[in-house]
Order: C-alpha cells, then sequence, then structure tokens
C-alpha cells in the first residue's frame, strides 16, 4: 500500500485554483522534499493530505480518506506546519501530559530525552520560550510520537541556521528509521537537499517535476565552463544556463558525461538550481523537464 | 551525496526496545481522551474556578467584618417574629449563592465567545488538529464548561462559602457570649444546598444551555467580534418581528431562556429563592415542561453546527 496515494486532486479559494489536478504517488519510507515558489499549492496540498482541507479528487493516506477520518488518520500521522502553532499559555509538562493523554503511540520517555538535552524548562509556558526552542519542543513531541508519516510544512520557518541544521540532524538521526515517510517543504532548499530521498516541484497547483535523488544524479548535471568552451556548451543543448564570475554554468539533462568532462567542471546541480532551470523553463519552452 | 541509505537505520531500530504504545492497541479509549480534552480547557481558562473562588473569597471578607456586630444585630432581631428573623439571617447566605451564580454566568459567557474563536486566533488550531481528538470531542468538551463543569465547580464552592460563613457566625456568637442557637435554628442550610444545586445544575446547566451553544457556535464561525455577532441576529430578528407583526415572542423566548421569564418563577434568581423549599412537584415541573426538550433539541442542532463548523475552519 503506498504511503499516499492522490488522483485529480482539485482546490480552489473563489476565482484562484489552489490545486489543478494533483497525482501523486509516495510509498512508504521516502522522505519527500515539496519544493514550490510562494502559492504553488504546497500547504494546500499538505492540508489536503492530513484532513484539514476539503479537495475534490481522490486521496488516501495509509489507506483512509483523510477529510473524513481525520482523527483515526492522526493516530499514524504528525505534522508540523508552523512552528508558532503551540498555544502560548500551554506549559510544557502539560503539553507532554496532553499528548500523552491522547495519543495511544505516544512514548513519554521519549519525549523527556529529547527535552533533557535542551534547555527548556518543564515548567515553562510557551510564551516563554524563544521561537527556536519552542521548535525544539515541538519535534521533540512530535517525535516522540511512532507515527508512519510525518509532514513538516516549512517547520523551521524564522529559525536561526544553527536551529535549523539541528532541527534536520535529530530528525535524520532520531527519527527517520526507512519505514516511516517524512515529507517537507520549505524554502531552504540546500538545506535539506542531503536528507531527501525523492523531490517535487510545485508551481500553480501542479506537480511539475518529481524525481528520486538517485535518479536526479545519475540524470542531470551540472558543466561549469570557461567562455571560451560556452559554444561548445550550448551546442549540446542544456536545458539552463547562468552566468556566474568568469564562467557560466549550464544545465543538462540525459547528456553523455563524458561530452562534458573535456569542457569544463562536472557536478551533480543543487536542487534549487535545479528548480530555477524547471520552474523557469515552464514559463518559456514549458515540460522540458517534466517527466 | 549523503543520502539517509548511507546511515544504519538498523542501530536506530535496536537501539530502541519496542514501546508500550507500539504493543498495546493503538486506541486511547473516548472517555480518556474526553478527560484530556476538558482537563485542556480548565489549563487555557483558569476564570473558571478561579474567579467563583476570588468571588467568595472577596464575599467572605466582607462576612467577617459583619460578623463584628453580628451578637448585635440577633439581639436587637429577637423582638422580631420567626419569618423576619429566618429571612434577616438567610440574607448573606442568598446573596453569596447569587453573586457566586453571576460570577459563574459572566465567566460562562466569556468563555464560550472565545472557546472556538481563540484557537483559531492563535493557529494553535494546527496543533489540536495533528493530534487523534476528533472534532466532536472537542466541541463537547468545551460545552460540557458551561454546561456540566462550571455549574458543579460553583455548587461546591457555594456549599463551601456558605458552611463557612455559618462556621463564622457561630464562633462570632460564641466569642460575645451568645448561644447561637437561634441562628442554628433559623437557618435552613441543607435545604438551601438542595435548592443551590437543583437551580445551578438545571437552570444553568439545562436552561441556558441554549444559548451557550449559541454562543458556542459563533465563536467557531466569526472571524472577529465574535460578541458582536452573538447578538446581532437574535436582535435583527426581534426588531423584524416587532416591526413586521408587532409582536414580541422571540423577545419573550430569548428572555425565558435567560431566566427571568414567569413561567419559572420558583427557579428565578431573587432574594426569596431560598425560602420556598423544593418539592418533587417543582422537580417534573421542570423536567417535563416542553420548553426544555425543546431546548435540548436546539443544543443538539447548535452543537452539530459547531462540530461541522469546527472541520472547515482553519487559522484566522
Amino acid at each position: 500500500m503506498p504511503c499516499i496515494e492522490a488522483r485529480g486532486l482539485r482546490k480552489a479559494y473563489g476565482t484562484n485554483i489552489a490545486l489543478d489536478g494533483v497525482n501523486l504517488r509516495l510509498e512508504e519510507g521516502r522522505i519527500l522534499g515539496l519544493i514550490g515558489p510562494n502559492g504553488a499549492g504546497k500547504t494546500t496540498a499538505l492540508n489536503a493530505i492530513l484532513g484539514i482541507t476539503q479537495y475534490q479528487g481522490e486521496l488516501r493516506v495509509l489507506g483512509r480518506d483523510p477529510w473524513r477520518e481525520r482523527d483515526l488518520l492522526m493516530r499514524d500521522v504528525c505534522f508540523i506546519s508552523d512552528v508558532a502553532v503551540l498555544p502560548r499559555w500551554i506549559k510544557v509538562s502539560q503539553a507532554i501530559d496532553y499528548v500523552a493523554g491522547v495519543h495511544p503511540r505516544f512514548d513519554r520517555a521519549k519525549a523527556e530525552g529529547f527535552l533533557a538535552r535542551t534547555t527548556i524548562h518543564r515548567t515553562s509556558k510557551v510564551r516563554e520560550l524563544s521561537k527556536g526552542m519552542v521548535a525544539q519542543l515541538h519535534l521533540a513531541l512530535v517525535m516522540a510520537i511512532d507515527a508512519r508519516l510525518l509532514v513538516l510544512d516549512e517547520p523551521a520557518l524564522g529559525l536561526d541556521i544553527l536551529y535549523r541544521k539541528q532541527f534536520y540532524d535529530s530528525l535524520l538521526n532520531d527519527y527517520f528509521d526507512r519505514s516511516r515517510t517524512i515529507i517537507v517543504t520549505t524554502h531552504q532548499v540546500e538545506e535539506i537537499q542531503n536528507i531527501l530521498t525523492d523531490v517535487m516541484f510545485m508551481d500553480r497547483g501542479r506537480i511539475v517535476f518529481e524525481c528520486s535523488m538517485e535518479e536526479l544524479e545519475s540524470r542531470y548535471m551540472e558543466l561549469s565552463v570557461h567562455p571560451e568552451h560556452a559554444a561548445a556548451a550550448r551546442s549540446l543543448k542544456p536545458m539552463y544556463e547562468h552566468q556566474a564570475i568568469g564562467r557560466t554554468i549550464f544545465l543538462f539533462d540525459h547528456v553523455d558525461r563524458q561530452q562534458l568532462i573535456p569542457l569544463g567542471e562536472v557536478r551533480t546541480p543543487g536542487i534549487a538550481d535545479l528548480f530555477v532551470a524547471v520552474i523557469g523553463n515552464q514559463a518559456g519552452t514549458a515540460q522540458g523537464a517534466t517527466r | 551525496m549523503n543520502m539517509p541509505s548511507n546511515r544504519s537505520p538498523e542501530s536506530v531500530r535496536n537501539s530502541q526496545p519496542p514501546t508500550p504504545a507500539a504493543i498495546a492497541p493503538a486506541a486511547v479509549s473516548g472517555r480518556q481522551t474526553m478527560y484530556w480534552a476538558i482537563r485542556r480547557e480548565l489549563w487555557e481558562n483558569r476564570a473558571i474556578y478561579v474567579a467563583p473562588v476570588a468571588a467568595a473569597g472577596i464575599f467572605l471578607f466582607g462576612f467577617l467584618i459583619s460578623t463584628f456586630h453580628l451578637a448585635l444585630q440577633i439581639r436587637l432581631a429577637s423582638a422580631l417574629d420567626p419569618m423576619q428573623l429566618t429571612e434577616l439571617i438567610e440574607k448573606p447566605y442568598t446573596l453569596a449563592a447569587f453573586l457566586l451564580m453571576l460570577t459563574t454566568l459572566i465567566v460562562a459567557i466569556f468563555y464560550c465567545l472565545d472557546a472556538l474563536h481563540g484557537e483559531r486566533r492563535d493557529r494553535s488550531i494546527l496543533f489540536w488538529k495533528s493530534l487523534p481528538v476528533s472534532d466532536l470531542t472537542t466541541v463537547l468538551s468545551k460545552a460540557s464548561i458551561p454546561l456540566v463543569v462550571l455549574p458543579v465547580i460553583t455548587v461546591a464552592i457555594t456549599i463551601a462559602t456558605q458552611w463557612i460563613m455559618f462556621l463564622m457566625s457561630t464562633a462570632a456568637l460564641l466569642a460575645s457570649g451568645l448561644s447561637p442557637a437561634t441562628l442554628w435554628a433559623h437557618l435552613p442550610l441543607s435545604q438551601m444546598w438542595v435548592m443551590v444545586t437543583f437551580h445551578l445544575l438545571a437552570l444553568h446547566g439545562l436552561s441556558y444551555a441554549p444559548a451557550y451553544c449559541w454562543l458556542l457556535l459563533v465563536s467557531g464561525w466569526a472571524r472577529r467580534a465574535a460578541f458582536v455577532w452573538a447578538l446581532l441576529p437574535p436582535l435583527a430578528i426581534g426588531v423584524v418581528e416587532k416591526v413586521a407583526f408587532n409582536t414580541s415572542y422571540i423577545v419573550s423566548l430569548l428572555q425565558s431562556d435567560f431566566g427571568s421569564g414567569p413561567e419559572r418563577a420558583p427557579f428565578t434568581i431573587s432574594d426569596t429563592m431560598m425560602i420556598h423549599p423544593l418539592t418533587a412537584a417543582d422537580v417534573s415541573s421542570f423536567l417535563f415542561s416542553p420548553g426544555l426538550w425543546i431546548g435540548m433539541f436546539v443544543v443538539a442542532a447548535f452543537l452539530a453546527a459547531a462540530v461541522r463548523l469546527r472541520r472547515y475552519q482553519g487559522p484566522i
């Protein structure tokens, strides 16, 4: 059974179309990065998956209909949709007690173990914690839940770089164990590139690109050349090019590596560059990189 | 590239013994979820018990001062006939009960107006919805505060307050060398407590229920100024009715909902309420009045609408 299966997912807010026929299939045990510009429909897609938003089309999450069975689904699904959603009046100890009280898969000892590594006091209220500490607390609560799907929508928004790094490190080291599935959206793409197994780009309510990281590494190449080789590189039909200091950077899809090596330096492209190439092309020639 | 596959998930798995939660059936009983949902409300809204306790404290302070001239009063009052004496002695006790009920009423109204609004305003609804608690449980737990929790708390605090008052005045009389017998003979405490219990549970819990549930519904629906939205529609309907038909059924209906209608005379908040002993006939006439059952039907409709609304609503 796939973890998430969506067919023809649609959602409109008035005349504004947030989801325009999204088809999606995610197997268990993957870490998917959902990348897209603002207003691409990422949050709407995630909210549909979490049963917070109504939608048209077919959607099964862990075999359930999220809109009708949100409370049952939440036994197996966890989400952090924003850093600032923990109620400000709640005490740390109360938050732990409450989740332990209502969640069948919550492991209190684990949550307390995570908190012990932070400087968060059990008697503090959320309003007294810094933004980074609130994120740590939320992550500690969520990681102590033995869920099958974890959805993170901009989980590290507004956190400084140290907290962000720590956040993703503990996610990977303390939580992910290949049987769980994680979906992450973020604008800081580079930071999560090395934890993903799959990547998906969304733009204007559609999925415009999807590929596994293995495929991305074997298929896409970034070539950095001196100006004298630029014409030769261009003749190999790059999907995208941009200028760097004294060099031109080309992005190739399905080009023989051996052809590129004589021209300059060949690397695996960063997701951010690939994203710019794909979304940029959407506006022009379109569909070039879409499978 | 540093892929997760390079790490050893087995070591992560083996380092943790299977948790009890993983072995136990993955469900929490409905009763336990409801218990925690109600505790959550008490954590967030401490006014539910702080306000009545504070009101009782203030009242007891005033009463303590009044006991200084209690002995004199009792001496003067011995000239009165027993009926007047009873009224005089009962008066502060009735006043205490009234004050506590009023406090409860205010707390309940403000609680209801914020119950489904606050969580949307501070976006914490996204956190609550990330937990396996249904919208039905959430709305019922919030409705249970004005309908059950507040009346029960108020009954307990009222009884405790009146008991303390009784001890204080007994002590004051003994200290001034008087026998407390007159006080004891003219103070039907247990009868008052039955009355207070019935009044709070029946009137505050049941008769006001449609009004409380209306406020809950509005708090789940309004984006801002829930208070205004709660007042305007009934007011508008009343005005339209008055202008169009020159009648005022709606207004009198709403009035009776808040307990000042003549048909509920034995249960209204008044100075004399403690004097009439509660009879079985009062209870049955209340329980079998069509108004109560229509009210319960309205309550169910409002709550169902609130549950549905909460499913659709997100942060504002």
